[in-house]
C-alpha cells in the first residue's frame, strides 16, 4: 500500500504549536514524519534536541522518522548546523542541498534527497543512489507523465529508489537571500524580529485584481498561493509504483486531510462533490500544465 | 580575472569579442539552455564559425547546457553535449547532476563549468560536484553576501566565477518553480522563465495591465514606465498594500566590489544577457573591460568612472541597479 509521510512544517510555528501538532500526529494514519527546520536559519526557537525529543516520542508510536535539513545553505554558521543534523547518529536525514548530500555521502549514511534536489532523469538518480540515497521526492514541477518515464528508466536502470511524490499542501517554489515577510513589515533580514512566527501558514500574495492568493510568503521561501491536492490521484500514484505520497502540514485541518488520503490508498474515497468544486486544490504540475491550475473545474461545464 | 561574456546570437558573439571578452558564453537553439527565446541562440554552423572567430583572436567560448533533462528530453540534452564536444568548446557549463556525470565519463578532457542553475552555495556542496564529476569551475547563484563569498572563495576546491552585471535573478537559481507554477515551463525544465508566449498586455480603464498566464503581474498609470514581466518583479498586494513585494525591475551591478572580489581570487566575472541585443553585448563588455584593465593595472586605487556607472544604469531595467545579495541591507 502507498506510504503516507508528513512532510516538515514550512512555517515558523510556537514551540507549543509543534508539540501540539506532533502529539496529534502520532495518532494518525502515517508511516512517516520528517521533521526539523527547512526555511531559515534564523528561526531557533526549536533546536535540534527538541526535534530529537518530538521524534523519540513519534518513534515510540511506531512512526518512522526522518530529519529534514535546511534547503538554502548560505553561511559557514548554517554548515555548522548542518552538520549536527547530519551526524545525529540516530534518525536518517533529508538532504534538501547539495551540502547535506556530500555531508552524508562521506560518512556513508543512508539518506532521503529531498524535493529541491532537482532529480529529473534516471541518470541523476544513479548519481544519488551511488552516493548513498535510498529515497527521493520528485521535483514539485515535474508531471505525471514525466514521472512514469522516469520511474520506467530507473527501473530499466535496476537501481532501488524508491519515490515519494509532494501530494498535499503549500508547494515549496523558491528560495531567496531576501526574506519577504520582512520586507513587508520594513524590517531588515538580520532584525527580523522573526515576524513570519505571526503567520502560521504564511503571508498571502495577492494580484491586484483578484482575491485569490497567488502565491504565500514564507519568510526567504516562496510556496504556491492554492495548495495542491492529488487525493484523487492516488489511485493513478499507486498504479504508476510511486512509493509514498508526502502531506505537507497545514496549520489547520491537517487529521481532515490525513484521513481523506488514508481512505484514498485503501481505495474508500468518495467521489468529488459537485458542489464543493470551489474548495478543490490545485494540480496543474501533475496533469503537465501550469501548476495553479485546477484541472477539476476546467472539466466543470461553466 | 577574466571576463565572461553572453552571445545570443553570432553578431553578439564577435561584437563581445571585439570589445575585449575573455571568453564568450552560448546554447543551442532549444530547451537544452537556460535561455530558450525565439531566434536566439545557435545552429551547429553558426557555433562552428563563432568559435573559430574568438579562437583566432585567443578567446575562449562555454556552452551552457544547463536545464534539466527529463526522460523524454535525454538523448537531446546528451547529444547537445556530443555536439559541444565534436564543436571544440573550451567548457560545458552544466547544472544536471546526470548530464554531469555523463559528461565526466564521455568527455574526461573536456572541462565542465557548474552552472549557476546548479544551485552551489557552500563549499560542501561545491566539493560533492568537484569530487563526483571534477568539475574545474562553479558560477555562484546570487543569493550570497560579499561575507559569505569571502568564506567560499578561502575554501573553495574549484575557480569561481560570480555575477557581474545585468538581470538579477534574486530566488537560488535552479531551485526556483515560480515561473511554472504560473505557466507551465520554467528554467529548469524549458529554460525559459516568464515566457513570452504567456504574456499578455491590455490597456484598459485602471491603466495598462500586463499578465503570466493569466495572473496581473503589473499595472501602470499613464506615463509609467513599462516593464518586462518577469513575475518576481511585479507589484502584488501583501496584507492590503500594493507594492513590489518580492523585487523591483532592477538590475545588478558590482562594478564597485571589483576590487575586494580581485583580492578573494575570484576567478572570473560573467555578464548576464544572452537575449540582449549585439550592442547591448558590446557596450556592456566595452566598459567592464575598460574596468578589469584598469584594476589589473593598479587594484588599490581603482574606482569606477562615473560614465561607465551612467551608462551601466541607462541599460538596466527599471534603469536602476543593485549590489543585490552582496551587500547586507539588500536583504
Amino acid at each position: 500500500m502507498l506510504e503516507l509521510t508528513l512532510g516538515p512544517v514550512a512555517f515558523y510555528w510556537t514551540r507549543d504549536r509543534y508539540a501540539d501538532f506532533y502529539a496529534q500526529a502520532g495518532e494518525w494514519p502515517i508511516e512517516t514524519v520528517y521533521l526539523g527546520e527547512t526555511v531559515c536559519s534564523r528561526r531557533r526557537d526549536m533546536k535540534l534536541d527538541d526535534w530529537r525529543d518530538i521524534a523519540r516520542s513519534l518513534t515510540e508510536r511506531g512512526k518512522r522518522v526522518v530529519l529534514s535539513s535546511q534547503t538554502l545553505i548560505e553561511s559557514e554558521a548554517d554548515l555548522r548546523g548542518l552538520r549536527k543534523v547530519c551526524d545525529n547518529g540516530d534518525f536518517m536525514v533529508e538532504a534538501n542541498d547539495h551540502s547535506a548530500v556530500r555531508l552524508l555521502a562521506d560518512a556513508g549514511v543512508p539518506f532521503v534527497a529531498g524535493p529541491a534536489i532537482n532529480l529529473y532523469n534516471a541518470a541523476a538518480l544513479g548519481v544519488m543512489a551511488k552516493a548513498g540515497m535510498q529515497r527521493w521526492v520528485m521535483p514539485v514541477e515535474m508531471a505525471r507523465d514525466a514521472l512514469a518515464n522516469l520511474l520506467t528508466a530507473r527501473d530499466a536502470a535496476g537501481l532501488d529508489a524508491p519515490c515519494e511524490v509532494f501530494a498535499y499542501g503549500h508547494l515549496p517554489l523558491a528560495w531567496s537571500a531576501r526574506c519577504f515577510t520582512a520586507r513587508r513589515h520594513g524590517l531588515p533580514k538580520d532584525r527580523c524580529q522573526f515576524v513570519c512566527q505571526q503567520y502560521p501558514e504564511g503571508l498571502p500574495l495577492c494580484a491586484q485584481d483578484a482575491p485569490d492568493e497567488v502565491f504565500t510568503l514564507n519568510g526567504i521561501q516562496t510556496l504556491s498561493g492554492a495548495c495542491q491536492d492529488l487525493r484523487h490521484e492516488v489511485p493513478e500514484m499507486q498504479r504508476m509504483g510511486v512509493a509514498a505520497a508526502r502531506l505537507s502540514p497545514r496549520a489547520e485541518g491537517m487529521s481532515e486531510v490525513v484521513a481523506a488520503f488514508d481512505r484514498a490508498r485503501r481505495g474508500e474515497l468518495a467521489e468529488r462533490d459537485p458542489l464543493a468544486l470551489t474548495e478543490v486544490g490545485c494540480d496543474g504540475y501533475w496533469h503537465g500544465q501550469a501548476g495553479m491550475k485546477r484541472t477539476a473545474l476546467q472539466a466543470t461545464p461553466t | 580575472m577574466e571576463l565572461v561574456c553572453p552571445a545570443g546570437n553570432l553578431p553578439a558573439l564577435k561584437r563581445a569579442v571585439d570589445e575585449g571578452a575573455d571568453a564568450v558564453y552560448f546554447g543551442f537553439q532549444n530547451a537544452t539552455n537556460a535561455r530558450q527565446f525565439a531566434g536566439l541562440n545557435f545552429t551547429d554552423h553558426r557555433a562552428r564559425e563563432g568559435i573559430a572567430y574568438a579562437h583566432a583572436r585567443g578567446r575562449r567560448v562555454f556552452c551552457a547546457i544547463n536545464t534539466y533533462p527529463q526522460p523524454e528530453g535525454w538523448a537531446q540534452w546528451t547529444q547537445a553535449v556530443d555536439d559541444a564536444a565534436a564543436l571544440g568548446v573550451d567548457a560545458l557549463i552544466l547544472a544536471d547532476t546526470g548530464l554531469l556525470d555523463y559528461a565526466a565519463t564521455r568527455y574526461p578532457d573536456l572541462p565542465r563549468h557548474l552552472s549557476v542553475q546548479g544551485s552551489a552555495t557552500s563549499h560542501e556542496a561545491l566539493r560533492f560536484y568537484h569530487d563526483r564529476f571534477a568539475i574545474k569551475r562553479a558560477v555562484l547563484p546570487r543569493v550570497l553576501s560579499m561575507t559569505q563569498v569571502r568564506d567560499l572563495a578561502r575554501q573553495s576546491p574549484v575557480e569561481l566565477e560570480v555575477f557581474a552585471f545585468g538581470s538579477l535573478c534574486i530566488m537560488a537559481e535552479g531551485r526556483c518553480y515560480l515561473s511554472s507554477y504560473l505557466t507551465g515551463e520554467s528554467p529548469n525544465t524549458r529554460g525559459v522563465c516568464s515566457p513570452a508566449s504567456h504574456v499578455r498586455w491590455e490597456t484598459t480603464p485602471e491603466g495598462l495591465e500586463s499578465r503570466l498566464g493569466g495572473v496581473l503581474i503589473d499595472r501602470y498609470a499613464e506615463g509609467e514606465r513599462a516593464g518586462y514581466p518577469t513575475l518576481c518583479k511585479g507589484r502584488f498586494e501583501v496584507d492590503g498594500e500594493t507594492y513590489h513585494a518580492i523585487e523591483e525591475p532592477t538590475s545588478l551591478n558590482t562594478l564597485d566590489l571589483l576590487p575586494e572580489l580581485h583580492a578573494l581570487g575570484i576567478s572570473a566575472v560573467k555578464i548576464e544577457g544572452r537575449q540582449r541585443s549585439p550592442a547591448y553585448v558590446a557596450t556592456v563588455a566595452g566598459i567592464w573591460r575598460q574596468a578589469l584593465d584598469r584594476l589589473e593595472k593598479a587594484p588599490e586605487r581603482f574606482h569606477p568612472e562615473p560614465a561607465w556607472q551612467a551608462n551601466l544604469s541607462e541599460l538596466s531595467e527599471g534603469a536602476t541597479t543593485t549590489l543585490g545579495a552582496y551587500e547586507r541591507r539588500w536583504k
